[in-house]
């Protein structure tokens, strides 16, 4: 894929120091570069927390081009990012007792390795930015720190060949960056494993929950609606008798397959995130509508086989997403995942939703 | 390092001993730590826990790494199998 630069590309740019975080310029042989700290203030934090819920996620964004931290020379490290203001924020934290250059492709606001992984976080984007930069002149040495999981994208011996700049891949983590620098620039093999701990699956949960219920509340208006024609009872009260346990059963589902999944993920049997899902769903469900008094309460069999139903396949279903957030889920694991789940998830729920409309006139 | 793990027998990974010069690029890459250096070959030690990143691929510069490399969300392959072009994630 990737290709020598093109003629014409590679044209001078520098990042605008009009961005909230620059904090002023350091002066180079190319030119006024833009100075940023390792600092992170009130509007990068509520950024940060916004984007966790999905707020506007995808314009949170800082100009590519390369910038300076501290008070680098020429001998100075090279620091490769992606401009998801996230990432860079992130990579200027960890560097704040350092001086540096930081040079920051163009990924469109996606973080590395997810921009690796489509491409936009790649040789041609780098080696373009390195001229563009006029980093040759900037620094004396030939040598980039490119974040390990930038490599699905990167190809180190095409960089060499098409810029000089020899590739060298930092640790996965940022936390380990401290470290491989004073190690002199190696990794442990400790640091070239990607885990998924705890805490990073629970950051990922509010983004998960927010896209969950986009398609959930359709589905939520869809049953209040239906309810609402039942044969007992006036429009309203058939709304609350019949279709409050149901809407539960979806958002439970919701529950079971973006929270309860990926927090116990290590420990909820099954290999296939589907099972997990289900596995999670069919425990939530079974609990909530035994605690609530629903199982026992006046409603038909119908009923009450339709509910966890509906409740399990959306949790099957959502755990099932998860895998694009997970760091070691396979596109061909996923594949063979999603073509045998699918119909059954699509059976459940549709016959769910089945047992439950007979409900509703059969009683 | 066994706490997490996938499907078993689908991936795509496939490491030509032949072509292989040894250069260890691909234990440096890999997330999941996948190969291993035998008598100067890179060979698949653990290739069960590969995620199809394809960095291994990309960085072989030998070409004696081929993946059917992919990100594996589930609104791609819904893309894919709907035989439509769209974005992932």
């Amino acid at each position: 894929m990737a290709k020598p630069v093109p003629q014409g590309a590679g044209e001078f740019r520098l990042p605008s120091t009009e961005q909230s975080f620059v904090l002023g310029t350091i002066e180079s042989p190319v030119g006024a570069i833009p100075l940023v700290g390792g600092e992170l203030f009130w509007q990068d934090m509520r950024g940060h927390y916004l984007v966790r819920w999905n707020i506007g996620r995808d314009r949170f964004m800082v100009e590519p081009g390369l910038y300076a931290i501290g008070t680098p020379d020429s001998t100075s490290p090279v620091f490769v990012s992606a401009n998801y203001k996230m990432s860079f924020d992130l990579l200027r934290k960890t560097l704040t007792q350092s001086d540096g250059w930081i040079l920051v492709l163009d990924t469109l606001g996606i973080n590395v390795w997810c921009a690796a992984g489509e491409g936009t976080f790649g040789t041609e984007e780098l080696v373009d930015r390195i001229q563009a930069s006029r980093l040759q002149k900037v620094v004396s040495h030939r040598r980039l720190i490119v974040p390990q999981l930038g490599a699905t994208g990167v190809a180190a011996f095409e960089v060499k060949k098409y810029s000089g700049f020899s590739v060298h891949y930092g640790p996965v983590m940022l936390a380990d960056l401290p470290a491989y620098l004073e190690n002199k620039c190696r990794a442990t093999p400790e640091m070239r494993i990607k885990d998924f701990p705890l805490i990073e699956r629970l950051v990922l949960i509010p983004v998960d929950v927010m896209l969950a219920l986009k398609q959930g509340l359709p589905l939520i208006c869809l049953l209040l609606l239906i309810a609402g024609f039942a044969r007992d009872g006036t429009f309203l009260q058939a709304i609350f008798h019949h279709a409050l346990p149901p809407v539960f059963a979806v958002l439970a589902g919701i529950v079971a397959g973006t929270i309860v999944t990926p927090l116990l993920l290590p420990w909820i049997p099954g290999r296939a995130f589907s099972v997990k899902g289900g596995l999670s769903g069919l425990f939530l469900l079974l609990l909530f509508f035994t605690l609530c008094g629903g199982f026992s309460a006046d409603y038909s069999m119908f009923a009450k086989i339709s509910w966890p139903l509906i409740g399990i396949s959306i949790a099957s279903w959502f755990g099932m997403a998860f895998t694009g957030s997970s760091t070691y889920t396979s596109l061909n694991g996923v594949r063979k995942e999603m073509l045998r789940a699918m119909p059954l998830q699509l059976l459940g729920l549709l016959a769910g939703l089945g047992l439950w409309g007979t409900s509703l006139w059969l009683g | 390092m066994a706490e997490f793990r996938y499907l078993e027998d689908v991936v795509t990974l496939e490491c030509d001993q032949e072509k292989c010069i040894g250069c260890t690029m691909c234990t440096v890459v890999c997330p999941h730590a996948v190969f291993r250096m035998e008598a100067g070959k890179a060979v698949m030690a653990f290739r069960n826990l590969c995620m199809e990143c394809g960095a291994c691929m990309r960085n072989c510069p030998s070409g004696a790494i081929s993946v059917e490399a992919g990100e594996g969300c589930v609104r791609g392959i819904i893309n894919e199998i709907l035989g439509i072009e769209g974005p992932c994630c």
